[in-house]
């Protein structure tokens, strides 16, 4: 009895963590494990049989292809669009002391604040009374994203900054280096990992978004709303496909990330 | 190499800093400050926390606008001069060394900024600045990677590689415990007279600026109070809180009756006094007569009777504390008045007890003189705690 106290006070924490771990995990697994399933029939969810198809003959579902590379070029031009944006209204609002700064500051986080239901449909109502009614589309979806991930990466490359001590700048004009200089030998290598992280975290965002993207989408379809058409007839198994890659890309990433912190910061000799 | 620095007159001066004054708001945080710190002198710059010297330091580093005054370095006018146009660098109170570049990249910062040297030539000097801080073998490693005291001698070589005019030092050695720190004061000692560069050292530890210092500046409140070689502020005070601040002294109430030939003659507790012309600030009327406890040597009464010794008589040992290499006593006076005597333990003489009637005996030339008006114990409570 006490023996499997001990083992438990001993172990616990760790066997609480792995189930956690294991609860975060399960619908990953689920999705790779079905990118290789062979269903009975096309509203089956089951795990029938083993195949490679899916992976062979990702873009044979009509549309789905279209409708991914539709998500990825609006995900990287807004994520392109917002990050620059989102980084220079950082460094004003954490640099510059101006009329209306904390006002600014509550600002920005009412996107995030507000039920995105509530910003799509009146972000249509806008998009319809400035005349875009018949042209609802692609640049629509561009300017609603680029809009909702701005906040996200004003917050986030804030944080990085406000956590940047000012007397490495001043070290660095004490050591000879311009206003220029400072920027891109100092403030800009130390500020950049939370810019990285804006970028993922907006494009992911873009991505992912299906409520406000339907609304102001009109005839055009990205990856979410094909999964949510799909899924009215049975989603076709390369879905699970897409989502596979876009999990080992992003695991990737990550993983590259910190490998690359790694060697750089340890000491090549000594 | 190293010119001796003496006083406001000192030659060659190279930096001189006149009429300063820096206010935040309504703070004035330096007062109408006026300095002069010879080329080549290892200048401390002394005073309780908050009286100003990362202020006066930041503005000689071109961080900080006077709100009035000018800074001259060689003569020439740099009060509005960027940082980066300053011949002068700063080893900062919390280093500031780049996190994101390695100890070797932090060393040539400057250099590379000033692109005036080969990549070659640029190796080499880096190579040569870390053997003189002994990190050669760290050369590679983030800052993180270190430990206090080699952070800060990467923030030294960072600062001395580029020769400048004048390096400030802020309280470089705060963060060191005090092994290490006596290490680092001799180790930047040996630096400072091995390249002859002008070094403006600020600390609040009154013990090490008087090792380290060929002058010290003592900064009280935005003004400086004094400013001399160790020896001369420590040996001739010339305000209470330089008295009390650095070491400690017996100040006692007295009247200055007459001058004679290079003597003050005083009256204190009912005798006469001899104050040395040369230790003493030429005062009338009421005085503080000042002698440091070290220089009183106690003597049973009517003992050793010598004529050239000032004495003061009718004391009583109150607290006697064996600290090692000497004993301090506290000696209650008639007056009520408690003063100090440190003796060394030679084992000459023997120790006095509590409750011994004692004289208190000391030369004329370890006298000094003090204006009555000012507080006996200013500084005091500061000076104690290093
Ligand atoms: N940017 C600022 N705004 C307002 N007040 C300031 C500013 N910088 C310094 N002060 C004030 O000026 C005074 C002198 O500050 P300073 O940093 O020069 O002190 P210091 O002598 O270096 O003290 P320490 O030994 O603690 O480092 C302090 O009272 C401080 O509060
Ligand atoms: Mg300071």
């Amino acid at each position: 009895m006490s023996a499997i106290r001990n083992w438990l006070g001993a172990h616990g924490v760790m066997l609480f963590g792995l189930l956690v771990l294991a609860y975060l995990c399960t619908p990953i697994v689920v999705v790779v494990l079905m990118s290789f399933n062979d269903p009975a029939s096309r509203l089956g969810y089951d795990f029938d049989g083993f195949t490679l198809d899916n992976w062979t003959s990702i873009c044979d579902p009509y549309q789905m292809c279209s409708s991914v590379g539709k998500s990825i070029q609006i995900g990287l031009m807004a994520t392109g669009l917002a990050t620059l944006l989102g980084s220079l209204m950082a460094f004003a609002m954490v640099r510059h002391h101006f009329r209306g700064r904390s006002t600014s500051n509550v600002l920005i986080f009412l996107p995030m604040a507000s039920p995105e239901i509530v910003l799509g449909s009146s972000l249509l109502a806008l998009f319809v009374n400035a005349g875009f009614a018949g042209q609802l589309g692609f640049w629509t979806i561009f300017i609603a994203h680029v809009m909702f991930c701005l906040s996200f990466v004003v917050i986030t490359v804030k944080a990085r900054l406000a956590g940047l001590d000012p007397r490495l700048e001043q070290a660095a004009a004490d050591l000879y280096a311009t206003e220029w200089q400072t920027f891109w030998r100092v403030t800009f290598p130390l500020v950049v990992p939370g810019i990285v992280a804006a970028a993922l975290l907006s494009f992911s965002l873009s991505f992912d978004d299906f409520i406000i993207t339907n609304l102001t989408s009109g005839q055009t379809v990205t990856f979410p709303m094909y999964v949510w058409g799909a899924a009215q007839r049975g989603v076709p198994m390369q879905v699970n496909v897409i989502g596979t890659i876009m999990f080992v890309l992003a695991l990737s990433m990550v993983v590259g990330g910190s490998v690359l912190r790694r060697v750089r910061e340890a000491p090549a000799r000594g | 190499m190293v010119e001796q620095a003496g006083g406001l007159s000192g030659g060659g001066a190279d930096l001189q800093i006149q009429g300063v004054t820096k206010r935040f708001g309504d703070f004035v945080a330096v007062d109408d400050l006026h300095l002069q710190v010879p080329e080549g002198a290892f200048f401390a710059l002394l005073g309780a926390s908050g009286c100003g010297k990362t202020t006066t330091l930041r503005m000689v580093a071109g961080l900080e606008r006077p709100t009035a005054g000018r800074i001259l370095l060689g003569g020439d006018d740099i009060t509005d001069l960027k940082p980066y146009r300053r011949p002068v660098n700063t080893v900062f109170q919390s280093y500031a060394l780049f996190p994101h570049l390695s100890v070797e990249d932090n060393v040539a910062f400057g250099l590379r900024r000033q692109g005036k040297v080969s990549k070659g030539e640029l190796r080499t000097k880096v190579g040569e600045m870390l053997e003189l801080v002994e990190l050669q073998q760290y050369a590679a490693r983030r800052p993180a990677q270190l430990s206090g005291g080699q952070q800060q001698r990467v923030a030294l070589a960072r600062a001395l590689i580029n020769r400048p005019r004048v390096l400030l030092l802020d309280e470089p050695l705060g963060a060191l415990d005090l092994k290490l720190r006596r290490a680092m004061q001799l180790e930047l000692k040996r630096i400072q007279t091995d390249v002859g560069i002008t070094f403006i050292h600020v600390t609040h530890d009154q013990e090490e600026a008087m090792t380290m210092a060929d002058t010290i500046a003592v900064m009280n409140a935005g003004v400086i109070e004094q400013m001399g070689a160790p020896e001369e502020l420590y040996g001739h005070p010339r305000s209470t809180f330089v008295a009390n601040f650095l070491g400690q002294s017996n100040l006692i109430s007295g009247v200055v009756k007459s001058k004679q030939g290079d003597e003050f003659l005083t009256e204190v507790l009912g005798t006469t006094v001899r104050a040395s012309k040369v230790t003493s600030r030429d005062l009338e009327g009421d005085v503080w007569v000042g002698v440091r406890p070290e220089k009183v040597i106690l003597q049973r009464p009517g003992e050793g009777r010598q004529e050239e010794l000032n004495r003061l008589s009718g004391g009583r040992v109150s607290d006697v504390s064996f600290v090692g290499v000497s004993t301090q006593y506290l000696v209650r006076m008639a007056s009520g008045q408690e003063l100090m005597a440190f003796e060394q333990n030679t084992g000459e003489r023997r120790p006095f007890a509590v409750g011994d009637d004692v004289d208190l005996t000391w030369l004329a030339e370890h006298t000094f003189l003090l204006d009555a008006r000012q507080d006996v114990r200013a500084g005091a409570e500061l000076g104690d705690g290093e």
